[in-house]
């Protein structure tokens, strides 16, 4: 799973502005999504990301926390924000910080 | 997307963030249009690495939409290079302001994998001899719609930008069916400003007050025409409690010589990139700070005025007339096609000239009663 380089992004006070590269649409992710978004690093399998940085963050049983978190890379992929492939994704947008 | 948005600046807004930044990257042009109010010199621009730098402070800062413009952006050789440095290193919203004669299919092809926003192209006429007596370029018309189809055909959203000015009054009805033609936005600014060194002698090519009614009552370009030229509701204190605009609060302008302004049409010099930090002088320069705090209530003349909840006021435009706390007359005499009503600044001005009608020709006299030698 990557960050999809042909956004926008901006990171305001922990939650992004995204703005499809496919239609200009834009895009707030919460913290939970930005989080997701933030670990998608085209290496990092999505469970993974599940376990260290949601399950860690957040008290949710793993299990559900994976489903939704499956369900909204889906979104995010539709919107051709996140690219999801089985193999790695050598191409990922870079990192944003948070705007100070 | 609008509402998403407005939420966004009004975030920004909240976190005193300049979410949205226009910066010049040259004043050169390869055109010479009649009504630009820009000096084409070349007076010391900002190197490559000074524009990275600025465009790696400026993402810090939380700059989302960056406008690139001129001038004309693609004479600068490194163009393409400051272009991939803000969308693949920084990935901000990149939207594109050109004549884009310089775009053939190689160009739109770039601007297509590099995911600009969009490109807005200047057009001024539908009629070559009437876009190219504007330019002062014989040809460009044509140039510059062969890149309006060559970035259509890359998929890319353009946008045909029609300044109305005396040369082209009757043509943007012209325009915006070539725009519909062509499949592509259009916008129309009724509006010639100042150049930036305050000379105001561009100001005649503005169209003339039949023009500009002509504009407001169009129901293509406007919608609802009652609505649109309505009077204003009587001010009331949440209205004059509202921002004047959105420079300095939410947006900048930056010149190719790193002087940093709230605006691109308010020339109020408030520092420089080149000797201080992007986010000091947006947080910390009296002159942003100054700007940022007028209110409606807070502006002279135009308080007391019928228009003020719903006029077009450009701060900047105040500002080059002397005041940015005082009335832009442009902004008056817009206010006042749409519904008949004069602005309060207007009826001070004929109060003010009423009154220097007193200093009139002596009536007649005989040359027997003039004095010795006053015989005009």
């Amino acid at each position: 799973m990557a960050r999809n380089p042909r956004v926008a992004a901006r990171n305001l006070d922990g939650e992004m502005m995204i703005m499809s590269g496919r239609d200009s649409t834009l895009f707030t992710l919460n913290k939970t999504a930005t989080i997701l978004w933030q670990s998608a690093d085209g290496k990092t399998p999505l469970d993974e990301i599940v376990e260290q940085k949601i399950c860690g963050e957040y008290e949710v049983e793993p299990a559900e926390a994976l489903q939704d978190a499956e369900a909204l890379a889906r979104e995010l992929a539709s919107h051709e924000i996140l690219l999801i492939s089985e193999e790695p994704i050598l191409q990922s947008a870079p990192l944003v910080g948070e705007a100070r | 997307m609008i509402g998403l948005l407005e939420e966004m600046t009004q975030k920004a807004l909240d976190r005193n963030i300049p979410l949205s930044v226009q910066l010049d990257l040259t004043y050169r042009c390869n055109e010479r249009c009649v009504h630009c109010y820009l000096d084409h010199d070349d007076h010391g621009e900002m190197t490559t690495a000074e524009i990275k730098h600025l465009l790696d402070e400026m993402a810090e800062a939380g700059v989302f939409i960056l406008t690139l413009s001129g001038g004309e952006i693609f004479l600068r050789k490194d163009f393409f290079e400051i272009l991939e440095y803000a969308r693949r290193t920084l990935l901000f919203c990149v939207k594109l302001k050109t004549n884009a004669i310089l775009v053939r299919e190689r160009e739109a092809a770039r601007l297509r994998d590099l995911g600009v926003e969009s490109i807005q192209i200047s057009i001024y006429s539908h009629r070559p001899e009437v876009h190219d007596a504007i330019t002062l370029v014989p040809g460009s018309l044509k140039r510059s719609l062969d890149a309006v189809k060559f970035l259509k055909a890359q998929g890319l959203r353009v946008v045909l930008a029609n300044v109305l000015m005396v040369q082209n009054a009757q043509d943007y009805r012209g325009v915006r069916a070539l725009a519909e033609e062509l499949g592509v936005e259009c916008t129309l600014d009724p509006t010639i400003t100042p150049m930036m060194d305050g000379d105001r002698g561009i100001l005649s090519l503005n169209v003339d007050q039949t023009a500009l009614r002509e504009v407001f009552r169009d129901q293509e370009l406007v919608g609802d025409v009652d609505e649109f030229c309505a009077i204003a509701a009587p001010a009331d204190e949440n209205s004059l409690a509202a921002l004047p605009c959105s420079a300095g609060h939410t947006t900048a302008y930056v010149s190719p010589y790193g002087e940093v302004f709230p605006c691109v049409q308010f020339p109020l010099p408030t520092g420089n990139v080149r000797t201080q930090r992007f986010l000091d002088i947006w947080r910390h320069s009296d002159q942003m700070n100054d700007v940022r705090s007028i209110r409606l209530k807070d502006l002279t003349t135009c308080t007391s005025c019928s228009h003020v909840s719903n006029c077009s006021r450009c701060p900047g435009l105040a500002y080059m007339e002397g005041n940015m706390r005082g009335p832009s007359s442009q902004d008056c005499e817009k206010s006042f096609v749409k519904t008949g009503v004069p602005s309060a600044n207007m009826i001070a001005k004929k109060r003010t000239a009423a009154n220097l009608v007193q200093i009139r020709a002596l009536p007649a006299t005989t040359p027997a009663t003039t004095m010795a030698g006053a015989t005009a």
